[in-house]
């Protein structure tokens, strides 16, 4: 079953000096199952992710021919539509925790708020969702992180609550921008295994952007590659490091191997062509 | 004699009532122009070494000496003359509102170092920036670009050891090529010391000759280049931190 649907989506900045396309004609369509979305930063995939939430401000505009989510029109729905997809239905982790999570909040009173003001669920019981979330996640400390402020947390502690914030109210679709990104392997590991899990068990569909094409590889069903707005090249992720287009390759050819000869790493030609 | 010895570090911090024990009794020695790498999960410790040695974390036992001598508090300009550090995030580590040049000159200023223009311009060249952005604020520069800024920086006093943490883990596959790349470079032609924090093995493997492997601010186990490619390692963390690696191995 397709659970989002996208024909040639546009991503346009109107900027001083003309429009600026982010985003040039991507089409996909997603199932119950994981979606990478590799490139390197401007690439576009981020921008990407968050038109599936219409997460973009003005002078940013999205176009498309077609962009359905479970049979709603995202580019006709009211905003008040949105809001009731945004969070339920439909959730984005963030890249940065530093920039993502209230500063001045504890990391509790965040993730039981939603639960509060949208769910209306008491404190006791959003208290303990909270915890369960943390521990899901595998937060060795849940109480202690609950009292805690963003700050007082590493960077891949706070990458795990937002994980944890945004599983909390049960989505279809998740969208994880970089949530890896921050953390390191053994931990990178564990959260892509939680990950897994809720693709497995509960059916959701995940969409995961990273520059990071070796996990991709290892993690994802399907892996898109984007080049200057475009996808150049969709692959089946077990086929992705046999990869054909010279761009997939050059990123592939540039990271550092164990056991490798220690010599300059190759740089990555670029080509006008491909962005065509 | 190693120019960095590390004997039984430990560094405490007091948070309210509780006690954190960041790094508990590590040692570590790194010769002259080696370059040593510090792996482990977030929290074990390893940046805290490098903050303790340069004198931006409280050592609370042992002690650290760089070149037979034990470090002083507060940290002499010897020191920093000797002594630098390049962090992780360029994004947070350059101010925002001073430009490239300023960024640059300060260290030069504040040891009164002269010729202050010329040296500005090396630097920049040597990092393979265009003289063109002397005179840029950090905003205008990408990622990759104000990582080079920050590594200039951390060359203007022309030092003989780098600290780095985690140098090229903000930034994408192509432009941490590029940056390891150039560290390499200044390293042969400098003939500097790195001590290294990473949590990719594929890049300390790539740039280091020997890692030292944290867990919860203790040392697990040091390991050289060849025990590390060659999986010969003795503890079982050791050995699962490579394993969630495998995918960083020559093949495959």
């Amino acid at each position: 079953m397709t659970l989002l649907r996208v024909r040639n989506l546009r991503v346009t900045f109107d900027t001083e000096t003309g429009p600026v396309e982010a985003v040039r004609g991507v089409s996909f369509d997603l199932g119950r199952e994981r979606l990478g979305i590799v490139g390197e930063s401007g690439s576009g995939k981020t921008m990407t992710g968050r038109s599936m939430l219409r997460l973009i401000r003005p002078p940013g505009r999205i176009e498309a021919d077609e962009m359905r989510f479970d049979g709603i029109d995202i580019l006709a729905a009211s905003e008040t539509q949105m809001r009731a997809l945004r969070g339920p239905r439909m959730a984005m982790v963030m890249q940065d925790p530093k920039y993502s999570l209230n500063p001045v909040m504890r990391v509790g009173a965040q993730l039981m708020e939603g639960l509060r003001q949208r769910d209306r669920v008491g404190r006791v019981e959003a208290h303990a969702k909270a915890v369960a979330a943390l521990n899901a996640v595998q937060i060795r400390d849940p109480e202690r992180v609950m009292e805690a402020y963003p700050h007082e947390l590493s960077g891949g502690m706070g990458q795990r609550v937002m994980i944890a914030m945004m599983l909390i109210p049960n989505p279809d679709l998740l969208i994880a921008d970089e949530p890896t990104s921050a953390l390191d392997v053994t931990v990178q590991a564990e959260v892509l295994s939680i990950l897994d899990a809720l693709v497995r068990d509960r059916g959701m569909g995940l969409i995961f952007i990273s520059h990071d094409l070796r996990l991709v590889a290892r993690f994802c069903d399907r892996v898109l590659v984007m080049y200057k707005g475009r996808v150049v090249e969709e692959v089946a992720a077990r086929d992705l490091l046999k990869a054909r287009h010279p761009y997939t390759q050059g990123l592939l050819n540039c990271l550092p191997r164990i056991g490798g000869n220690r010599g300059p790493l190759p740089g990555l030609d670029r080509d006008a062509e491909w962005a065509r | 004699m190693a120019l960095i010895e590390i004997d039984t570090l430990s560094v405490t911090f007091d948070a309210g009532d509780r006690r954190v024990r960041a790094v508990q009794e590590v040692s570590l020695n790194v010769d002259a122009k080696a370059s040593f790498g510090l792996v482990g999960e977030s929290g074990s410790g390893k940046s805290t070494i490098l903050r303790a040695i340069c004198g931006l974390a409280p050592i609370t036992g042992g002690q650290v000496r760089i070149g037979g001598e034990v470090v002083k508090s507060p940290r002499s300009k010897a020191f920093s003359a000797q002594v630098q550090m390049v962090f992780q995030d360029p994004y947070a580590s350059l101010h925002p509102r001073h430009t490239i040049d300023r960024t640059l000159s300060e260290p030069l200023a504040i040891h009164g170092i002269g010729d202050t223009d010329a040296r500005v311009m090396a630097a920049l060249s040597d990092v393979g920036l265009p003289t063109s952005f002397r005179f840029r604020y950090p905003h205008q520069l990408s990622g990759g670009q104000r990582q080079r800024v920050a590594i200039a920086r951390a060359l203007m006093l022309k030092p003989q050891i780098l600290l780095l943490d985690e140098p090229t883990s903000a930034l994408d596959a192509s432009v941490q090529a590029e940056v390891l790349n150039l560290l390499a470079r200044l390293r042969d032609e400098r003939g500097l010391t790195f001590l290294m924090v990473s949590h990719d093995l594929a890049v300390i493997d790539h740039m280091c000759d020997r890692v030292l492997v944290m867990q919860h601010g203790r040392a697990v186990e040091e390991l050289s280049r060849e025990a590390l490619a060659g999986a010969r390692m003795q503890t079982d963390y050791a050995r699962s931190l490579f394993a969630a690696s495998a995918d960083r191995m020559l093949e495959g």
